[in-house]
Parts: structure tokens; C-alpha cells; sequence
């Protein structure tokens, strides 16, 4: 049981009622006040990415798909390399403040935070492995351990790492377009079984896409037959 | 015999000494630290000691189980445990060093006459600027007790220039960003021949050696033994007071032998207590440097206030008090006890006037807000209690409505009711307490400020 709020540290005040004594809740670990921060990504969304459609312009509305994933699907290099995208968490303010607790100061326990979240998501998922987007030996060296692999574990899950990442600059320092044009920067270890198997890559954030279709290309011409994603966050 | 010994680098010297740093913040090769370790220069030790969760930070001294925490460390392979308190500055793990200077401390020769400084200091201030530089020569504790507005940063100058004078290192810490940044300048004017380094979180002196440092309180983390006079500003100050760590912090960050200057408006119960029973050697200074006696803070009946909101009007005192500060063009800083109760009623004060705003810890656009009201645009700005201390505007009245919630302590009342009659062009200013049944603090609050005036009238530091 927790007894301090894991993000914010305010004492939790659980509240004794017959309720919670007949049917016992599982202990957020957040307090009220954060919880209520998170946004859950709600229906109606993109059907490929997840991207809410709500708030979002019709123009960039393409029947059950959002404009983006309609340019993916349109080209040929890309169509079909992603099944689907599934995210939990709308990257709002109080996302990105976890996030750079999280990953750039290190806070690695905060992945529990999204613990429940990715375990109901990836129970509704039919896959063979879970695989984590992986971080460069440099990236790695300097946090000390791989946020995808941390949500993962924090779930209970069992990532089976068999990407490899070259070093490049920061994804969130380049432009949609450079994300999207850059060439591979993830292979397959030559050893990993996926031969006509289906994958779930788990991230941190979904923003252009451009990681997880990179990785789920480098899985697909691996020999992978179906790959989907999963994020704790969708910017 | 010595002389063949190689000597130390001058440089880790400086950026060691009297720190405790992750080897991330050591900018040197591998091979000169390992020579100075050699020599016993300088000192590793490990960053967490304990087996999980019943561990101590070494950096930061926390021993809180819920501020620790194990992950799978890619450096070593093996699970490490990490502190969460001091994460903000480099994250401290059991697998990696802290290292800290052991070889002598840096030579320094101070110029004939630091202080650079014309200004005159008031009858009220000179006492207590004595009573400073005697608790420096005599590395004494010493509490300054000055009202809001005294001028409290002006008395530190004789004794900083003494403790300078002996060679002794000098850390000014305060709670807040905002301080350091305003008190930086101010220091580099009247010690121009000083170092002098800001510290705060991002700030580019973060290694820098100097002989004055102004510092948050969580920037001492970084620090052991370094210092012959502490002052510490603002004690009775979110988050020092509530944050053990800060205070251990304070303590690390000073040599053994250390003079400790304590500056505050408001000191809690405890220490008021001990000042009364002559427990704690403490000097006052009752009056503001410009003469004027502190507004008292009248009490005002307002009825179910919060109720009143709910329903969706003003409390009619309230109304009334503000329609009449609208009229006569007078500024208004009006305090409400919470966020909730802010958002609800600042669409009831708009009625009144449209360029009323609000403003509390989180907003986005505070600076801005605060910048309007200084100009003079805003007639009437809501907060919290985030503008409790610390600023300043010339001109204005204060309410504090539902001054009896429990959110408003006598030191919080004493710091709003603080924020009228500041500028000597307009020393005056009427604070009103509206409420729904007075509280205890509301009444020490009065009683605080009354006592203050009187003994400024007693030691005839007022003009009346």
C-alpha cells in the first residue's frame, strides 16, 4: 500500500467505507488531485493511430482515420507496416511534467503510474511478443535503463528486447518531416524467433509515429507477420 | 623532500571543494581523479547507503522509505537504488560515487575594502547590523527579527564584510528562485571585487567558486562544509520549514565552526517562545526603514462569505469595500483562501470592473499578471496566498476575505497585511480582515504587528 501520492508526494488519505472493504480497489498510486490530471484517451479516435477526432478539424478527418495515418497507409513503402496504435493517456501538461520526471530525471519508478493502464490494454491484444522500443547505448548510458522496457515491466509484462537503435539526434528535436524521411535506424537482432510472428511494440509517446513505424518495418522485413503498438502516451 | 611530489589540480580544487558531487558533474579525466585519490585529495564514498528501503541519501540526507526506489541499473546490471528527493539535481544511486574534496582548502586573499556601499542605514537597522557582525566574528546564532519592510538586506553587509575580511566563505540561502535572482545584482554592486556565484536550479554558476554564494535552499545539497557564516533567509518560508532535508542541508553545507544568521518577519511559535524566555539570542527591528508605523489590520464582520459565493454574489462588506477603492482609484490586493473560491468569485469582482484578474501558484500567466498590477493597470488583483511575501507594489490596500479559514496562519496574515504602505512615497495603507467569526491567528496577527509598532514607538524609530 502506498502511502504518499507516487508524483506529487502529498500524503494519500484512504477512505475506509464497506465499499472498499467488500470490493477491494486497487490502491492508485496517485492521489486524487493527480489522477484527476490524467486524461484517458476517450472514443471517438483515429482507428489506426488513436489520435482523439473529437477535438480534432473534420478536414484532417479521413472516414475512421485521421489525415496522418491516411498519408501512412497512402504510401507504399509504409501501408500496412502498422496494424494499429493503441495509447492510454492524452499527452497533456501534467503528462509531459511525468514524463520528465520519468525519463530525464530518471525517476524510474514512476512507470507505475501507467502500470494499470497498459496491462488492461495489452490484455485486450492478441501477440506473441512484447517488444520495447529500444534506446541507444549512448541514450542508454546516459538515463541508465529504457523507459519502454520500465512501462512494460511495471505491468507485469515481459519485454523480450530484439531491437537495436543506431544513434541519432533526439526525436523530439526534428521536424515531422525529418522524422519521417530519416532513414533505419533500428534493426533486428539476427537470433530473434519472429518468423510469422505477431509483435507488440511498446513507447513511451506516440507524436508522428515515426519511431514505432520505423521499428514495426524493421520487425516486418524481419519476418514478423503482424505488428501493433502500444503507448503509455499519445502527443 | 617534498618536491617531488606532484601537486593538485587548482581547478578540481576549486570545483570540489566543499561539495559533493556526482562523478556526471566532475568534468576532469579519470586519470587526474585517480591521482588525487591516490594522494587522498579527494574523497568517494558511496551515494546511498543501507539496504532498500531503510537507506540515507548521502547527498541529501533523505531517510524517507517512499523517496527511494530500485530499478535495473544498465551501468552496473544489478537492481540500484536511487533517492527521489534530490532527482531535480542529478539522480544519486547506490551503484555510483559522491566525491568530495579532501586536500586543503583554496588559498584567498581578500582586498582591503569589499564593501563598496554608500547607503545609510536607519537607527533600527544599524542595531541589528551590529548585532550581525558580532554573531559573525564569534561564528554566534543570531535571529533577526525585522517587520516586512525593514530593509533586512542592507543589515547583512557590515558582517559579510567582516567574515569576508577574515577569508571566511559566506552563503545567503532563501527559499525561492525569485530572491536569489533580485539579491544577485545587488551584492555584485557593493562587493564588486567579490566572486560571487547565483545558485538555483538551471543557473550557470551551478560549479562556480566563490567566496559569497546566494543560493536556494536546495541548491546546498550539492554542498558539505563550506561555508563560515550561513545566512538563511525567509526561515519560517514553504518549503524550508516543512522539508527536513532543506534544513539538514542548511547544516551540511556550513564547516563546524559557523556563524548562523536567521532572517524573518514572522518566526514560528517556537521560536517567538524561545525569544521571550531568552532562550534564542535574537535582535528586532520593528520599524520599516522609512519611518512610518505598519498599518494594523482592522477586522471586518462579513457573514457567510463562502456561502455568499456559492450563491453567486459578493459578501456585501466586501462589495461595498472594494466599489470604494474602485471609485477613489486606490489598488487593491485581495486575498482569498483558496484557488476554488478564487475561480468562483472572479467573475463576481469583474462585475465591478473588467480589468480585475486573479492569479495563483500554477498559472501560466503570473509573471505577466503580477507585471500588470505593478504598473498600475489592474485596479483589484485576487491571489492566493503565492503573493504573500517577496513582492512589492507601491500603493495599495489589502483585504484578506475569510481571513479566519485555516489556510491563513498569524505569519501568513502578518506577511499579507506586510504587503501595504511599503514605498516610502506612500508608507500607508489600510488592511482589512474580513471574516465569518474570528480566528486565534487572525487575533496574534493584530496583536504581532500592534506589539511591533509599539516597541518601534518605545525605541523612537517613528516619525508620527
Amino acid at each position: 500500500m502506498n502511502e504518499y501520492c507516487l508524483f506529487c508526494h502529498q500524503p494519500l488519505h484512504s477512505r475506509l467505507s464497506w465499499r472498499a472493504l467488500i470490493f477491494p480497489q486497487r490502491e492508485s498510486p496517485l492521489c486524487e488531485d493527480c489522477r484527476a490530471r490524467l486524461e484517458k484517451i476517450e472514443p471517438p479516435v483515429c482507428q489506426k493511430c488513436c489520435r482523439p477526432l473529437a477535438k480534432l478539424d473534420p478536414a484532417y478527418v479521413q472516414g475512421d482515420i485521421c489525415l496522418d495515418c491516411a498519408k501512412w497507409e497512402k504510401d507504399p513503402e509504409w501501408a500496412g507496416v502498422l496494424e494499429e496504435n493503441i495509447s492510454i493517456y492524452a499527452y497533456n501538461n501534467f503528462c509531459k511534467e511525468v514524463f520528465t520526471h520519468f525519463k530525464f530525471r530518471g525517476d524510474y519508478i514512476l512507470a507505475a503510474i501507467f502500470a494499470d493502464g497498459i496491462r488492461q490494454a495489452s490484455a485486450s491484444c492478441d501477440f506473441d511478443l512484447i517488444v520495447p522500443v529500444p534506446l541507444s547505448a549512448e541514450r542508454l548510458s546516459e538515463r541508465l535503463f529504457n523507459q519502454a522496457e520500465a512501462l512494460a515491466r511495471a505491468a507485469g509484462l515481459t519485454p523480450t528486447p530484439l531491437l537495436r537503435r543506431t544513434h541519432t539526434e533526439k526525436q523530439s528535436k526534428k521536424t515531422r518531416r525529418e522524422r519521417i524521411r530519416q532513414s533505419q535506424f533500428f534493426h533486428v537482432e539476427k537470433t530473434a524467433p519472429i518468423e510469422g510472428r505477431t509483435i507488440l511494440l511498446i513507447d513511451d509517446i506516440y507524436t508522428t509515429g515515426s519511431t514505432v513505424h520505423h521499428a514495426a518495418r524493421a520487425l516486418r522485413e524481419a519476418g514478423a507477420e503482424k505488428v501493433y503498438s502500444l503507448t503509455a502516451a499519445r502527443g | 623532500m617534498s618536491l617531488n611530489l606532484p601537486a593538485f589540480s587548482e581547478e578540481l580544487q576549486h570545483h570540489l571543494f566543499g561539495r559533493k558531487l556526482l562523478k556526471s558533474e566532475i568534468p576532469f579525466s579519470p586519470e587526474l581523479l585517480e591521482m588525487h585519490k591516490k594522494h587522498g585529495w579527494i574523497h568517494y564514498e558511496q551515494g546511498i547507503r543501507g539496504e532498500f528501503p531503510n537507506c540515507i541519501c548521502l547527498r541529501c540526507g533523505n531517510q524517507e522509505a517512499h523517496l527511494f526506489a530500485v530499478f535495473p541499473c544498465a551501468h552496473c546490471g544489478k537492481s540500484s537504488v536511487y533517492c527521489r528527493n534530490c532527482l531535480m539535481m542529478g539522480r544519486v544511486t547506490s551503484c555510483r560515487p559522491l566525491v568530495s574534496w579532501t586536500g586543503p582548502e583554496p588559498a584567498f586573499h581578500p582586498p582591503a575594502q569589499p564593501l563598496q556601499w554608500e547607503g545609510m542605514l536607519s537607527e533600527g537597522q544599524q542595531a541589528a547590523s551590529k548585532a550581525v557582525m558580532d554573531a559573525v566574528l564569534k561564528k554566534k546564532e543570531m535571529l533577526v527579527w525585522a517587520v516586512c519592510g525593514a530593509g533586512k538586506t542592507e543589515i547583512l553587509f557590515n558582517g559579510i564584510e567582516a567574515a569576508i575580511k577574515n577569508g571566511g566563505r559566506v552563503c545567503i540561502a532563501t527559499p525561492r528562485t525569485d530572491v536569489v535572482l533580485e539579491l544577485a545584482p545587488r551584492f555584485r554592486r557593493v562587493f564588486p571585487d567579490i566572486s560571487i556565484a547565483a545558485l538555483y536550479g538551471g543557473s550557470p554558476d551551478r560549479y562556480k567558486w566563490a567566496q559569497l554564494v546566494l543560493s536556494t535552499t536546495h541548491q546546498l545539497y550539492r554542498f558539505k562544509a563550506a561555508f563560515d557564516t550561513m545566512i538563511v533567509d525567509e526561515v519560517d518560508a514553504f518549503p524550508y520549514t516543512y522539508d527536513e532535508t532543506l534544513q539538514r542541508a542548511v547544516k551540511k553545507a556550513a564547516k563546524e565552526s559557523c556563524a548562523h544568521i536567521y532572517l524573518t518577519a514572522t518566526p514560528n511559535e517556537t521560536w517567538q517562545r524561545e525569544c521571550r524566555k531568552g532562550l534564542r539570542p535574537f535582535v528586532t527591528i520593528p520599524a520599516r526603514y522609512h519611518r512610518r508605523p505598519l498599518p494594523v489590520p482592522e477586522m471586518k464582520w462579513a457573514g457567510n462569505w463562502r456561502k455568499a459565493f456559492e450563491k453567486g454574489r459578493l459578501p456585501r462588506p466586501v462589495e461595498a469595500w472594494v466599489k470604494h477603492r474602485l471609485d477613489v482609484g486606490k489598488q487593491t490586493l485581495l486575498f482569498l483562501p483558496n484557488i476554488r473560491l478564487m475561480k468562483i468569485a472572479e467573475p463576481l469582482f469583474k462585475k465591478l470592473h473588467p480589468d480585475i484578474e486573479s492569479v495563483h501558484a500554477e498559472d501560466p500567466e503570473r509573471k505577466e499578471k503580477v507585471g500588470r498590477m505593478r504598473a498600475g493597470k489592474t485596479p483589484v488583483l485576487l491571489t492566493t496566498t503565492i503573493l504573500e511575501r517577496g513582492v512589492t507594489f507601491p500603493n495599495i490596500d489589502v483585504a484578506v476575505v475569510g481571513a479566519e479559514d485555516a489556510i491563513f496562519t498569524e505569519a501568513a496574515l502578518v506577511q499579507m497585511a506586510g504587503r501595504a504602505g511599503r514605498s516610502a512615497d506612500f508608507p500607508t495603507g489600510v488592511v482589512t480582515f474580513f471574516h465569518y467569526g474570528r480566528s486565534q491567528a487572525m487575533v496574534k496577527a493584530q496583536r504581532h504587528i500592534s506589539a511591533m509598532n509599539e516597541e518601534a514607538r518605545k525605541r523612537g524609530l517613528i516619525d508620527e
